[in-house]
């Protein structure tokens, strides 16, 4: 009667071993494991709707001023470095920013998580005056604000 | 070649009580649009695809990067609870599947 006790113990621990094993192999590389894959078709799509259908999976988005730009650019010095700041005060699991006008709309996007709050800021290259869109989603909904960045091409700002 | 990464981390101004990070690659962000002037070849694109921010060990941010962002890209992002000492982890991967990464601390 010991022995078959023993024998079921073992069986048992070999058995969560393995599991424990696995969970190993999988926690050795956490980013790849939790990272969301890159969104490649919604890169280099023209306009503003196409892109969210194809980033999203829709493009229905409300205009909501919960959604803020931090010291906006509106004239833009140099337009292959465009400061943009998003700030955003509602909970965020991503945020995108789209330029309207550039060949591809879609300039970056971030997947919040754990302790990051609805803040995205980066620098942009820009091609002519545009829109500026930032599209965050929330609660699987998207909001959106936009700003008019002005670009002289070749001239002083003003 | 390794591209330098810079770690920043500060109190974040526009947010209370919440701490940026910052993390800088030193990186060309080709577009593939531009031309070589002498050659009249088109430069290759070449650019951060997904940029991966991790704070003590957890993912919080996830960067889809495109061409249009800057050269020498810039990427902010704000949390919450952030103490000093934090370990904070930057990590790129680029579409010539080139990749680096660092590890700072909040400061």
């Amino acid at each position: 009667m010991k022995t078959m006790k023993r024998r079921t113990f073992l069986k048992g621990t070999v058995a969560s071993g393995v599991i424990v094993a696995a969970a190993g192999a999988g926690l050795l590389r956490p980013t790849e494991v939790l990272a969301s894959s890159y969104p490649k078709g919604a890169f280099g799509v023209k306009g503003l709707e196409s892109t969210l259908k194809n980033l999203f999976g829709t493009s229905s988005h409300t205009k909501s001023s919960k959604i803020k730009f931090v010291n906006p650019t509106i004239q833009a010095e140099n337009s292959k470095v465009v400061p943009v700041t998003v700030s955003v005060g509602m909970k965020t699991d991503s945020i995108a920013i789209l330029v309207v006008k550039n060949p591809g709309a879609m300039a970056a996007s971030v997947d919040l998580s754990g302790a990051a709050k609805g803040y995205f800021r980066t620098k942009l290259k820009m091609g002519k005056t545009s829109d500026v869109y930032a599209v965050v989603k929330s609660g699987g909904r998207l909001y959106s604000n936009k700003i008019k960045i002005k670009v002289t091409v070749g001239g002083c700002g003003g | 070649m390794a591209r330098a990464i810079i770690i920043k981390t500060r109190r974040n101004k526009s947010r209370a009580g919440e701490t940026e990070i910052l993390a800088l690659v030193n990186h060309p962000m080709e577009t593939g649009r531009r031309k070589n002037k002498k050659t009249k070849k088109k430069i290759p694109a070449h650019y951060i695809t997904k940029l991966n921010i991790e704070l003590n060990g957890k993912l919080v941010a996830s960067c889809n990067l495109g061409a249009a962002v800057s050269k020498r890209p810039l990427v902010g992002i704000s949390v919450a609870g952030a103490k000093s000492g934090d370990k904070v982890k930057v990590s790129w991967r680029d579409n010539k599947n080139e990749s680096g990464s660092l590890t700072g601390a909040v400061a």
